[in-house]
């Protein structure tokens, strides 16, 4: 039989059950092929329950570097007999197919076209160990041994991550690599290793991936981190799938590095409110009291935090807002991804309101990206939301480096202390806008004896924050809102343009989780001969150079995760240069992040033939090879 | 609309120890109707800050929506305010308690903005023991809605209608006490000698101090057979007398021994309650708080004053063991862990 030929270019595939202990098994097995240099991108595909249900682990090698998903399994790892029906159909032609051969599979699952490595996992713990607790954890060391074997993984890198991962417990480290070792001699005594796909050190690997000092990082994680380093000091949340793990993160390393060693005071104050309500009435109090504050949640949450997000518009009041989204609509699949709150976080709230956007699609940017949300949210007097996935926040992802310069001064925006209130000429209007960029001066509780005190309300006010029905008043103050939003567009992150070997009027714009996949595809495009330029958004409102993306190509896939194409319709409603007929959409909402093959095969089939030059001429003509 | 007072200052006009007068207190004209109770509250408070004394300026009134909500603006014209959005002021205070701790914070609600809606945020404000004095302008109805009936208007209370309200109410205060609220008081916006000690004693609690004050709607709810009236609320209270003696001031009027008892609040100021009326039980005992309360009510009477008091349960700020120092006040160097700390993390993800 054919079995599958590949070096660092393959995809394996765990099923396991949750709540046995296999997620940090399975995270040791990608980190050892992240640690030989080669790129990998692990990702869980996890149910909404805490034990019992069928879960799995999916982790991509690509020596190219592609870190979306790819779609199809070559090499299925299956622990679970729950699902082990459909986990043999996911396995491609020529792929692999271990399992627990303990009892002997069910002849009804034997394909004729895939590979079977059976491995009496169960039958080994019995003889190994007498407590049930360890039967369970150690298996789980044991298929990662017998991996090691089948794939080539270094078993010295495995060794290595068990002590790292053990320091100060080390009297675990010796028992976990004996259960490595287990499954190790198993496979090399029974099967033929290595198989057809295995791991190399240095093998092929693309120039930008080994260039670079990579880590392995949830995004959620770089996002708690980032707001510790822009200075965040109040922080409350209502705990919900996928964000939770942001306020978490934020927390635990504030108390590593917010704690005053001398005293024990904190830097900071974490709440867990009793909803997100008052999470974010929570973070719009601190900020308008001047402290940095923000809040963490997914689509339910954000829901809750409409009329408050409208409060902080009008009220203009720096509220940072993070949203991890997950599939919706109402509860959705709580545990899948997709990018689908992008319309309901754009207008949040009634009346005429819109908000500052950013779209972050590594975990370096998850931290740059927040660090500059509190900058932007103050500077602006506004909310701004960091919109990220599950996808990107509970997944390891390889990323570049966490950066941070040492010059950075937090910018506060256009506040009046105390001396300068002092120095103030004329009267203070909290809504006048004196430097006619729509931001206004604001003043903080407390600043000053006799000048700077006004009530913040929701209610419409004159330029003085006097309450005023007024409907010329309530008319400029809207307009000038407006205008604000214009000046954001000098403030917020500029996109990335990737422009194609040679000129073409189509071009590709997406951000967030679906840029990985989409610049894969774009690969697999251009070596068909399709010429196609690429932008990745990083915020709202559209900035010059989204404009003029647009205006220069005839047809845009906008590829995104949601069924309606939400950032295609903001396109076309705040974009001067959108129209139907350029905005073509690519999207996938099944809850498992988009892929490669999938935007591929859409763009091709809309296409047709059509910009396609013959490769050969191509390469002769820019001279220059596809990477 | 809101009216501002002209800039006029009376040169005689007395001033308190920091050198205000009353006039640097007050805030615009108020545009509620002629005689509403929530203007004698904003009075009382006004003489309270006046008479603590309180720098106007480091006090920040936070308020949600209704007519008692409004008022922030009709007293303190030097505080900073925030009218925020119907029931929600309780998180709006907590966020801005956490980022400045030195200020002094005085919440204003309505029943409905408190009872209903806002129901949830009051609960936990109360058990987060936020330090902050949160005024219930409690009029039985949504005033700025109309007149319906609230969840705190008693069962059997006829609105104006004549409809009687066959629910029963909510009392603020007795539920504080259940959630762990560390100052609750009852009074009544016309009974200014008693509101205006405890709005002092309230603003010198160090945690959280419910006021639940009853302040009739004349508009909507002042009618026969409402129990929010003011002849109703007046014939039916039983206020039990409460003196608030400020730090600088040695106790200077001399009470006959045993008819009195004092609580030395933390700042060294003193609460003086008068063991009359019908207020025998030990205040800082929230089960007989409880009963005295539920023992009024059962003979058709309301107890006002003090009814309990924890001064020494930690607050929000010491739970949470923040840094003096106001959170707002914190700079980089406070702040970012810089890029040393962050090369270790990077390393530590390889
Ligand atoms: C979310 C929301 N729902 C409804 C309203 C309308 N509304 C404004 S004030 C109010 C009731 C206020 O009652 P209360 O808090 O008792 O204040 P009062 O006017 O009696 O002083 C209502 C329902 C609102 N502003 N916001
Ligand atoms: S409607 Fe009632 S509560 Fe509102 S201002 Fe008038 S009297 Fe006061
Ligand atoms: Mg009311």
């Amino acid at each position: 039989m054919r079995a599958k030929q590949a070096v660092n270019d393959f995809v394996v595939k765990f099923a396991n059950v949750n709540g046995t202990g296999s997620a940090s098994a399975n995270s040791l097995f990608a980190k050892s092929i992240f640690r030989m240099g080669i790129p990998v991108s692990p990702r869980n595909i996890f149910p909404s329950n805490i034990q019992g249900l069928p879960t799995w682990y999916e982790v991509r090698v690509s020596h190219k570097g592609y870190l979306g998903r790819r779609g199809g399994v070559d090499l299925m790892v299956c622990v679970n007999p729950q699902s082990m029906e459909r986990d043999v159909k996911d396995v491609e032609p020529g792929g692999y197919f271990l399992y627990d051969s303990t009892k002997p599979i069910d002849p009804r699952l034997v394909r004729d076209d895939i590979n079977y490595l059976g491995l009496p996992l169960t039958e080994i713990c019995l003889r190994e160990y007498t407590d049930a607790r360890q039967r369970l954890l150690f298996k789980n060391m044991i298929y990662v041994g017998a991996l090691s074997a089948l794939l080539e993984i270094e078993f010295q890198v495995l060794k290595d991550l068990i002590s790292d991962q053990f320091k100060g417990k080390e009297k675990l480290v010796s028992p976990n690599i004996h259960a490595l070792e287990l499954g190790h001699h198993y496979a090399m005594k029974h099967f033929e290793c290595p198989l057809g796909i295995r791991v190399k050190r240095g093998g092929d690997i693309a120039p930008h991936m080994s260039g670079v000092d990579h880590i392995l990082m949830d995004g959620n994680t770089a996002t708690g981190l980032g707001a510790v380093y822009g200075g965040a000091t109040v922080m409350a949340w209502y705990p919900i799938t996928p964000s939770t793990s942001v306020a978490e993160a934020f927390e635990r390393y504030c108390t590593r590095m917010r704690i005053d060693p001398g005293t024990g005071q904190k830097n900071y104050a974490v709440v867990q409110a009793e909803d997100e309500l008052s999470a974010i009435g929570m973070v719009i109090g601190a900020a308008w009291n001047g402290a940095r504050s923000f809040t963490a949640t997914s689509g339910p949450g954000l829901s809750l935090m409409g009329e408050f997000l409208g409060l902080a518009y009008f009220a203009e009041i720096p509220t940072v807002l993070v949203d991890v989204q997950r599939a919706g609509p109402s509860t959705g699949m709580p545990t899948r991804t997709q990018q689908s709150d992008i319309l309901a976080a754009a207008y949040a709230s009634h009346g005429d309101t819109k908000h500052v956007l950013l779209f972050p699609a590594t975990p370096a940017e998850c931290f740059s990206l927040t660090v500059n949300a509190f900058d932007l949210a103050e500077r602006l007097q506004t909310p701004v939301i960091m919109l990220t996935d599950l996808e990107l926040g509970m997944n390891d992802c390889m990323s570049p480096p966490l950066e941070f310069d040492d010059a950075y001064r937090f910018d506060r925006g256009k506040v009046l202390d105390g001396e300068a209130l002092d120095k103030l000429q004329s009267r203070f209007g909290r809504y006048l806008d004196v430097d006619g960029d729509g931001i206004t001066y604001r003043t903080l509780p407390g600043a000053h004896p006799t000048k700077g005190a006004f009530t913040t309300r929701g209610t419409s006010r004159d330029d003085y924050a006097i309450y005023t029905e007024d409907g010329d008043a309530y008319v400029r103050n809207m307009d000038r809102l407006l205008l604000k939003f214009e000046t954001a567009k000098r403030y917020v992150p500029a996109p990335k343009i990737k422009p194609a070997a040679q000129p073409t009027r189509i071009g590709t714009l997406f951000f967030g989780t679906t840029a990985s996949p989409a610049y894969e595809a774009l690969e697999i495009l251009e070596e068909e001969g399709y010429a196609i330029d690429a932008l990745r958004l990083r915020a709202f409102p559209f900035t010059r150079e989204v404009e003029q993306f647009i205006d220069e190509h005839d047809t845009i896939f906008v590829i995104e995760q949601n069924r309606d194409g939400q950032m295609r319709r903001l396109l076309l409603n705040e974009s001067n240069c959108a129209t139907r007929e350029k905005l073509v959409s690519v999207v996938n909402y099944d809850g498992l992040p988009i892929t490669a093959r999938h935007i591929a095969g859409h763009i091709r089939s809309r296409l047709g033939g059509a910009n396609v030059t013959d490769i050969a001429q191509k390469r002769s003509s820019s001279g220059r090879t596809m990477a | 609309m809101t009216y501002q007072r002209p800039n006029f200052r009376h040169p005689d006009a007395p001033t308190n120890p920091l050198g205000y007068t009353r006039r640097d207190y007050e805030g615009s004209i108020s545009t509620l109707c002629a005689g509403c109770g929530h203007d004698s509250i904003s009075a009382a408070i006004i003489e309270a800050c006046f008479g603590l004394p309180l720098e106007p300026h480091r006090i920040a009134k936070l308020s949600g929506i209704g007519c008692s909500s409004k008022t922030p603006a009709y007293f303190l014209g030097r505080s900073h305010g925030f009218n925020s959005v119907h029931g929600r002021m309780p998180s709006v205070a907590t966020g801005a308690s956490l980022a400045n701790n030195e200020l002094v914070y005085i919440g204003v609600s309505g029943d409905g903005d408190s009872a209903s809606i806002g129901m949830g945020q009051f609960a936990h404000v109360v058990r987060r023991n936020l330090n902050m004095t949160y005024i219930v302008e409690n009029n039985g109805c949504y005033g700025l809605t109309k007149g319906q009936d609230s969840a705190t208007a008693d069962r059997g209370s006829k609105s104006k209608k004549g409809a009687s309200n066959p629910y029963e109410a909510i009392d603020l205060a007795s539920l504080a006490i259940q959630l762990g609220a560390t100052f609750v008081a009852r009074s009544f916006s016309g009974d200014r000698h008693q509101l205006v000690p405890l709005i002092q004693a309230a603003l010198s609690h160090k945690g959280f101090a419910l006021l639940d004050v009853m302040s009739p709607c004349v508009t909507f709810n002042n009618h026969t057979g409402s129990t929010k009236s003011y002849v109703h609320v007046r014939d039916h209270i039983d206020p039990a007398p409460v003196d608030f003696v400020p730090i600088r001031d040695e106790i200077k009027a001399s009470y006959e021994a045993g008819t009195t008892f004092e609580v030395r609040m933390h700042d060294g100021s003193v609460v003086r309650l008068h063991k009359d009326s019908g207020q025998e039980y030990d205040i800082e005992d929230p089960q007989a708080a409880l009963r005295a309360i539920a023992e009024h009510e059962q003979a058709g009477r309301t107890l006002t004053g003090l009814l309990y008091i924890d001064k020494d349960a930690p607050d929000l700020h010491k739970v949470l063991g923040t840094s003096p120092r106001p959170l707002n006040s914190m700079q980089e160097k406070d702040l970012c862990p810089g890029s040393k700390m962050l090369d270790s993390i990077n390393a530590g993800l390889r």
